[in-house]
């Protein structure tokens, strides 16, 4: 999907300089030559031996998550719009400054192995095969939504993409994540769930049952916390006395990373992925930052300043850190990739377009879904003499 | 007047150690079950359960228990042949479905405290876990609402979980997993995930447990979109409704009773599934319809020997369905008694026995002579001392009182 796009703007775009240099910018960026990068920061761990702060990468690769990356930073940007014009209501909590945990994770996994999360889930979907389409007509409760409309900005699912939600109970995906990976190696399939939470539901409880569990029987699954350092309005210092959440499953190993370098994700889920197939859970914890605030109605500078949100920006973003990788390894030029962002905004704004003009779910679609087809109750109006739906 | 006859000496057997001898439920149909159905205002959706799990065999009436217990006559005539089929405990049969289901299913496995290496507190799962492995029969530590949490998950992939809750109180820790992902996934997600889970555990008062493991969380759960609710109160139905509840591809709640594990019952050999939506008719009457449910069928039938006696008739549903309710049975009887009783165990506000008078006034008002009655527990934590519990449950001595100024 963003490959091509971004090949045919880059082969568009290329300037018929000195054929020498012609020659070696087609090279790299259609090669599949790799390129060394080391991660931000080594790897902190607990109870393991941390992976390695190398990893290689191509062309490819790079041009795939800067074109991921922004497509995921449009998207929030222009829900946040939406939300202000009143079309998306609700609840809608924004994961810009967070897309490198879910390109990271996504590059280093298959649509096999499953991803759990709870709220803060649209750019997960995105990764995991969803379509601006489906995620803007959910978001504005339209028919065509990847949950009809019916689950909202808290619930977008994608079965065939391995994506289980979307849960608006904090810390309750947790224990939903542990069954995936229950059946997982029930069903003998080699494959892993990752079980995502943020800093504040860390302090669940139920997260500590589940992982007692997931560490009893050996179970493949990775749990995920993803520290933006704010639980809700809260700061983490605040909420626990060990902010060292991967340090937090005890017996179970754990690896903190940098969350907004998406190669630091990628090793880190790699190395992880392996980890949960041989020896049971183990914790990640992506030491991430949003920009916006917990969710629309919150400003998110009551309880953060300003100038905190802007060092972030300027020295960890993601986007940007690919940016500069990419002009180093002068892979595509500024304006290339700027007319990538240009690109991804248009494209977001025809997806808007056309949710727009999705139409909303039918009356008939109350009764539609509560229970699996062929049973059910009969739904009667208000007058309870006439039957109004017959519930499938 | 041949059924009153039949109840008496049915009601006899009742008291004694409980040797129930049932007839087969497809040879017996009341003429009376076939009544039409007249164009009413009230319209039953039937389809969902005619093509579920009648094992082919269709009509609604053939699976009418025409009477909880068997005339003496009929025994007579059965014991000739060497005794078809065989006699279980309740939780036998509820073991012997939960392992044919398993058998049948590979995806289908259990998950509680205790039900594996020590065969479940209630010796529901025992030989289970030797039989099928450790994971398919899986001890959890008490950890409820991560449990049942794993339980919903590993549904939504397709694995058919038995989940077990040592008493049903216990799973109060788990309300928001059965309520928000169990209940309602289904919906959220448009329909792209089921939750075929089965989640069951005894509850009600039992012998002096005291207030927190007396517990009738039927009234805590009924109101959870997406979920249905069934209560067994023989070892036939227990075994029926769990295979039903392990078959249906929606959550199902089973409630067991604590005082209900060691009925003994003579149960057909041959497979069978009983409809999860559909009541029992116990016992056929002209006077007044008594709704109940669990343990509270006992007290009433108990009364309906006393009731007899006094020259009653009362029809005895046990409604078994407490979600979705069989208001197509339940108003084939009202239209006929024009009187309804209704006794459960769950406290009076709130409780099972709201929600039935609710739909039944809505429903059945034109058909109604007399308001309906509810008899419920009393609206307080069960207490530890023996003559105080007995006295927040409903007693026969009660129903008898009600069903006769109810028929004034």
């Amino acid at each position: 999907m963003a490959l091509s796009t971004s090949r045919r703007a880059i082969n568009q775009f290329i300037k018929p300089l000195s054929s020498s240099v012609y020659a070696t910018r087609r090279l790299t960026s259609d090669s599949t030559a790799t390129i060394t990068v080391e991660t931000s920061l080594p790897f902190t761990a607990h109870n393991i031996d941390p992976p390695s702060r190398s990893i290689t990468t191509s062309p490819n690769e790079l041009m795939t998550f800067f074109s991921d990356m922004a497509e995921m930073r449009r998207m929030e940007i222009a829900a946040d719009s939406l939300y202000k014009a009143k079309l998306i209501r609700g609840f809608c909590h924004l994961y810009d400054g967070q897309e490198a945990v879910a390109v990271g994770m996504e590059s280093a996994i298959t649509r096999k192995d499953c991803i759990i999360t709870a709220y803060r889930d649209h750019c997960i979907f995105l990764g995991r095969g969803g379509t601006l389409l489906e995620s803007f007509a959910e978001l504005m409760g339209r028919k065509e939504g990847c949950s009809r409309g019916k689950g909202g900005s808290m619930h977008f699912y994608k079965k065939e993409g391995g994506f289980y939600g979307g849960h608006g109970i904090v810390g309750a995906q947790v224990p939903l994540g542990i069954g995936l990976a229950f059946a997982q190696k029930y069903s003998k399939e080699e494959y892993v769930t990752f079980a995502m939470y943020g800093d504040g539901a860390a302090n669940q409880g139920q997260l500590f049952e589940a992982l007692n569990m997931a560490a009893l029987w050996d179970l493949p699954a990775i749990l995920v916390c993803e520290n933006n350092h704010y639980g809700m309005g809260t700061a983490e210092w605040r909420a626990a006395k060990s902010p060292a959440y991967y340090k937090r499953g005890d017996y179970v190993p754990g690896l903190k990373v940098d969350g907004m370098d998406v190669f630091a994700v990628k090793q880190a889920c790699k190395f992880a992925k392996e980890h949960a197939l041989k020896n049971g859970p183990i914790i990640l914890e992506m030491d991430t930052y949003r920009y916006h605030g917990h969710s629309m109605s919150d400003p998110g500078s009551t309880y953060r300043t300003r100038d905190e949100i802007s060092g972030v920006r300027q020295e960890r973003d993601p986007i940007e850190r690919i940016r500069k990788l990419i002009l180093a390894h002068d892979i595509a030029t500024e304006k290339e990739l700027k007319d990538i962002e240009k690109e991804k905004r248009k494209i977001v704004d025809e997806a808007i377009a056309k949710a727009k003009e999705s139409p909303m779910p039918d009356p008939s679609e109350l009764f539609t879904n509560v229970y699996v087809k062929g049973f059910g109750v009969e739904a009667c109006g208000a007058d309870r003499k006439e039957v109004r739906a017959t519930l499938p | 007047m041949a059924a009153i006859i039949q109840g008496i000496g049915a009601a006899t057997a009742l008291t004694s150690p409980n040797s129930l001898d049932i007839k087969k439920s497809f040879l017996s149909i009341s003429p009376r079950s076939l009544s039409v159905r007249k164009g009413s205002s009230f319209v039953v959706s039937s389809d969902g359960r005619l093509s579920y799990g009648l094992n082919g065999r269709g009509g609604r009436a053939e699976h009418f228990i025409t009477n909880a217990v068997a005339a003496k006559e009929d025994t007579a005539a059965a014991s000739t042949s060497s005794k078809p089929g065989h006699e279980l405990l309740l939780f036998e049969a509820l073991r012997e479905g939960l392992e044919e289901e398993m058998d049948r299913d590979p995806t289908v496995c259990v998950m509680g405290e205790d039900v594996g290496h020590y065969g479940g507190s209630y010796k529901v799962t025992k030989g289970l876990a030797p039989k099928y492995g450790d994971l398919r029969v899986l001890d959890t530590p008490i950890a409820e609402n991560s449990f049942t949490g794993m339980g919903i998950g590993a549904a939504m992939t397709g694995l058919r979980p038995v989940v077990e809750g040592m008493n049903m109180g216990f799973l109060l820790l788990a309300f928001n997993q059965i309520s928000n992902n169990c209940g309602m996934l289904h919906y959220t997600s448009g329909g792209q995930f089921k939750i075929p889970i089965v989640i069951r555990g005894p509850g009600g008062v039992g012998r002096q447990l005291g207030a927190e493991h007396s517990q009738r969380l039927e009234s805590y759960f009924q109101s959870i979109p997406g979920i249905q609710m069934v209560a067994c109160s023989t070892p036939y139905n227990a075994k029926g409704l769990m295979k039903a509840a392990i078959r249906s591809d929606n959550p199902v709640i089973l409630f067991e009773h604590v005082l209900l594990y060691n009925l003994k019952e003579r149960i057909q050999d041959e497979e069978y599934v009983l409809n999860l939506e559909e009541a029992e008719m116990v016992r056929p009457g002209e006077h007044v319809t008594i709704l109940t449910y669990s343990r509270m069928r006992y007290h009433v039938m108990q009364a309906a020997k006393t009731l007899v006696n006094k020259g009653y008739d009362p029809e005895v549903i046990d409604i078994r369905s407490l979600k979705p309710f069989d208001l197509y049975t339940i108003g084939k009887s009202v239209k006929k008694t024009h009187r309804v009783l209704i006794v459960e165990e769950c406290m009076r506000t709130g409780g099972i026995g709201a929600s039935l008078t609710a739909a039944i006034t809505e429903n059945f008002h034109d058909y109604l002579d007399a308001p309906i009655v509810c008899l419920s527990s009393q609206d307080v934590p069960t207490p530890y001392a023996g003559t105080l519990e007995n006295w927040t449950v409903v007693q026969p001595p009660q129903i008898v009182t009600a069903v006769e100024q109810l028929c004034q």
